[in-house]
């Protein structure tokens, strides 16, 4: 995948990564869909393959799921440098250090204020019915995203054994206490087999 | 008076808040090693850490923490460690703590993405991919499924929050709406609603 990106389409990137930044409630991954519709729908300045290896990798890894953002922007930019050569790495990590900055900073600023105020006013009206209001809405908005997630794997009567995959992981996370790891590690050793 | 000393000994084992984040590396560190154990779902390794092993918080206050840096924008985690790191040492302890959490991971994972660019096209490592993206999907909807829990005693009743639940998702899964409208309106909703029932319950509570 190789594509062209102006001045002005970095600085879109930079501004929609800072206004996801404020609507991520509930965590990161709330706003992938959105992130998913913008940049493979509308701009296709990444591919669907691209875009759910980068969630796959940052899950993968440790740390917190948010850092997928970081490959996000270093696939972006791998991409507009043509993915060879030394240009596409420095566009790779120019592409990183965007959504890094866009996605921490206006969250950060808000956080620190917002949490000194909240805290002195834990008790008014207004405070808590946010925080009720909310619940319901935050949990959905994961469950969406796991959907999503499987979904772009195409139509699911031909690739029912991943959406089994998504299923039996779901049901283990939900009902046991088995440590994540050994979960990817089973998927991955079934993808890689070509079973599922 | 010998006898004291035992009796603080049984006292200390419960989750009462005993420490404190020590300096401003002390937090870099914590939250580094934090970060590095936290494969998929750092909430679990972040209560293990700060409540049972550090003690630097109590459960209670882990939990109060952790409603408001779920429902504040931003990382979750993140959010919680700037909190953390804000209250004993202010904004060079928010960020020494945000750096801790960010700083390492962050290489790791670029790390892994330079090795997986020339290894991409191989079908093994797009297998071994695809099987990992399906079961990080149902990871999330897990974590989703597991949170329901919490709103046993929302004000709202759990009949209207299945209804939001339901809204929210055909909204956003199905027919992928942006999510600022749906944070304008069906998100909206809901606190105004919560706003209600909270200024209700408030009433019956104040009449005898």
């Amino acid at each position: 995948m190789s594509l062209t990106l102006s001045g002005a389409d970095w600085l879109a990137l930079l501004t929609h990564f800072m206004s996801w930044s404020l609507l991520a409630v509930g965590g990161a991954l709330t706003t992938a869909p959105d992130m998913h519709r913008y940049l493979v729908s509308e701009q296709y300045w990444l591919s669907d393959g691209q875009f759910t290896n980068s969630i796959a990798l940052a899950q993968a890894a440790p740390g917190p799921n948010v850092l997928f953002v970081a490959l996000l922007g270093w696939n972006v930019g791998m991409n507009a440098g043509g993915n060879a050569g030394l240009s596409s790495w420095w566009l790779a990590l120019l592409g990183v250090l965007i959504t890094i900055v866009g996605t921490m900073l206006p969250s950060t600023i808000l956080a620190l204020l917002a949490t000194r105020w909240a805290h002195q006013n834990r008790e008014r009206q207004a405070v808590r019915a946010f925080k009720q209001g909310m619940a319901p809405i935050v949990i959905a908005l994961l469950i969406a995203t796991g959907w999503i997630l499987a979904a772009s794997y195409g139509s699911s009567t031909k690739n029912w054994p991943l959406w089994l995959a998504t299923a039996a992981s779901a049901l283990l996370v939900w009902r046991t206490k088995l440590h994540l790891l050994w979960l990817l590690g089973a998927g991955a050793l079934l993808g890689g087999l070509g079973l599922v | 008076m010998t006898n004291l000393v035992p009796i603080q000994a049984t006292a200390a084992p419960d989750a009462t808040q005993t420490a404190y984040p020590k300096s401003l590396s002390d937090l870099f560190w914590s939250f580094t090693k934090l970060a590095l154990q936290g494969f998929g779902g750092v909430v679990v390794v972040a209560q293990r850490e700060l409540v049972e092993k550090k003690r630097w918080l109590t459960h209670e206050e882990f939990v109060e923490d952790w409603a408001v840096a779920q429902i504040l924008p931003g990382p979750n985690v993140l959010n919680l460690a700037l909190m953390i790191g804000d209250r004993r040492f202010g904004l060079r302890g928010a960020f020494a703590a945000f750096a801790g959490l960010l700083t390492f991971p962050l290489m790791v994972v670029l790390a892994m993405a330079a090795l997986f660019t020339s290894i991409s096209d191989l079908p093994t490592v797009q297998g071994a991919l695809r099987g990992m993206g399906a079961v990080a999907a149902g990871m999330i909807v897990a974590t989703g499924l597991k949170l329901i829990a919490a709103l046993k005693n929302n004000v709202m009743g759990e009949a209207v929050c299945w209804a939001f639940i339901a809204l929210t998702f055909v909204a956003i899964a199905l027919l992928r709406v942006p999510l600022v409208w749906l944070l304008l309106s069906v998100a909206t909703a809901a606190c105004v609603w919560a706003y209600r029932q909270l200024g209700r319950a408030q009433a019956l509570a104040g009449t005898p």
